[in-house]
């Protein structure tokens, strides 16, 4: 299964395999990892499962959606490099990916 | 003080088909409701997004499921407290006394709490000095647009609330638009007049910048916004207004004693009551083994937990289950002649 690292903000370190299908917030929120809310429940309609995703990472994933980047203008702290991660969805070529979590969601 | 046989927190769909549930069945019932409108998420974040999960409905938008509960519910006389959001939960011997921000005092012995996944709550800004000045010179809605005349305001967003409000203050005082990227969210024609306004120097118009901080003692002077490319700016500004939508909060419900597993509150399945005594939940905000956060769920939960009602709102008479298609009592509940 493809190895996904979330970081907290303050440094600690979780890497845990997410089966291809899920996506990154679901990856997070059924492992318990503190950091990303997700209150919307996956419908992209709450900029709670914000992420900011390591630069070389960044540039392969898939593009945003329509509406993603409307939604992260009311996320916490957006970054040129912030993505909701329930928009992204774990595949083989995801594999060690890296996404370090902002200090809130709200 | 108003005396319902049950109070319900929340007018999502949950909430508007719990209270048809205890109409039907002969009690009473109010909805209080933190947003100025009925239908929860479904108006709030969804409005135009098309559902296809809800039985015998084979697509409806969150707008659509909204207007058509409120129809169903249209036989029952039902009052909604719009606008307000509880606050205190309390035990007055058989009774719960529930009190609101506005001042509103129930009492009941039945709370059914269909809340979501909490109160809608402005969005703030993340400089933590902006709170010293929130309500004073930040605001992140609008009361009275006259104290802005003469002054120098900031708005910060890229949706239709920023746009609108930048464009109508506009008109008086000296306006700074300020956005985190140079694309807006706001319908076309209004981007376009802003636009307009920034060329003829109506609206100082500030691309990727983003709030970095507030500066001033007592009040407000002046604030510092970051350019994407770390260039600092410092505007002199007398009100800043922040319009970045909303987001749910669990609020005051973590102070009623309730047990509560991340966000959620724990149920029976029985009768999806808490650990207090007449303290329902139903819908996304319970949690229970195998619950799922669906609206259908939410429907269920609620008609189950209404019939729990009843025994504390007459503890003198027994609940009798009916039909709808043949109970006389229930079609003179609504209103239908045969």
């Amino acid at each position: 299964m493809p190895k996904i690292t979330y970081i907290e903000h303050n440094g600690k370190i979780h890497s845990i395999e997410v089966a291809n299908g899920l996506t990154v917030m679901e990856g997070a929120v059924q492992n318990n990892i503190p950091g990303i809310d997700a209150d919307c429940g996956g419908s992209m309609a709450c900029a709670t499962c914000h992420v900011y995703v390591k630069e070389e990472w960044f540039n392969k994933l898939p593009k945003k959606e329509d509406g993603e980047e409307d939604m992260l203008d009311m996320a916490f702290e957006p970054k040129k490099n912030s993505r909701l991660s329930c928009q992204l969805m774990v595949s083989d070529q995801l594999d060690g990916l890296v996404v370090n979590l902002p200090e809130k969601q709200v | 003080m108003i005396k319902t046989d049950a109070l319900i927190i929340g007018a999502g769909p949950t909430g508007l088909f719990t209270a048809h549930q205890l109409k039907l069945i002969g009690l009473n019932c109010e909805v209080v409701d933190n947003l100025d409108k009925i239908g929860g998420q479904c108006i709030e974040l969804y409005p135009d997004k098309p559902i296809y999960d809800i039985p015998a409905v084979p697509e409806c938008t969150g707008e659509e499921l909204t207007n058509n509960l409120i129809n169903q519910l249209k036989p029952f006389d039902i009052k909604f407290h719009l606008s307000e959001r509880v606050e205190e939960v309390k035990k007055n011997n058989e009774n719960w006394q529930v009190k609101t921000n506005k001042g509103t005092e129930f009492s009941t012995p039945n709370i059914i709490i269909a809340g979501g996944v909490g109160s809608f709550e402005p969005r703030k800004f993340s400089p933590k000095d902006c709170e010293k000045f929130e309500n004073k010179s930040i605001f992140y809605s609008i009361k009275d647009k006259s104290v802005f005349k003469g002054k120098t305001v900031s708005i910060f967003g890229g949706g239709d609330s920023a746009l609108d409000w930048a464009i109508e203050l506009s008109k008086d005082s000296k306006v700074n638009l300020i956005h985190r990227r140079d694309e807006f969210r706001g319908a076309q024609a209004t981007v376009d007049k802003m636009n307009d306004l920034a060329k003829n120097e109506k609206i100082n118009l500030f691309t990727k910048y983003q709030l970095k901080k507030a500066n001033g003692q007592d009040n407000l002077e002046s604030i510092d916004i970051e350019h994407d490319n770390k260039d600092v700016k410092n505007l002199k500004t007398d009100y800043v207004l922040g319009f970045f939508g909303l987001i749910m909060q669990l609020g005051p419900i973590a102070n009623w004693g309730l047990n509560i597993d991340k966000k959620t509150i724990n149920v029976d399945t029985e009768k999806f009551e808490t650990n207090q005594k007449g303290i329902y939940a139903v819908g996304d905000i319970c949690t229970y083994p195998g619950k799922l956060k669906l609206i259908l769920s939410g429907f269920h939960e609620g008609a189950l937990a209404a019939r729990a009602c009843f025994k504390l709102a007459r503890p003198n008479e027994k609940y009798k289950f009916e039909f709808t298609t043949s109970s006389k009592s229930i079609k003179d509940r609504l209103g239908i002649k045969e």
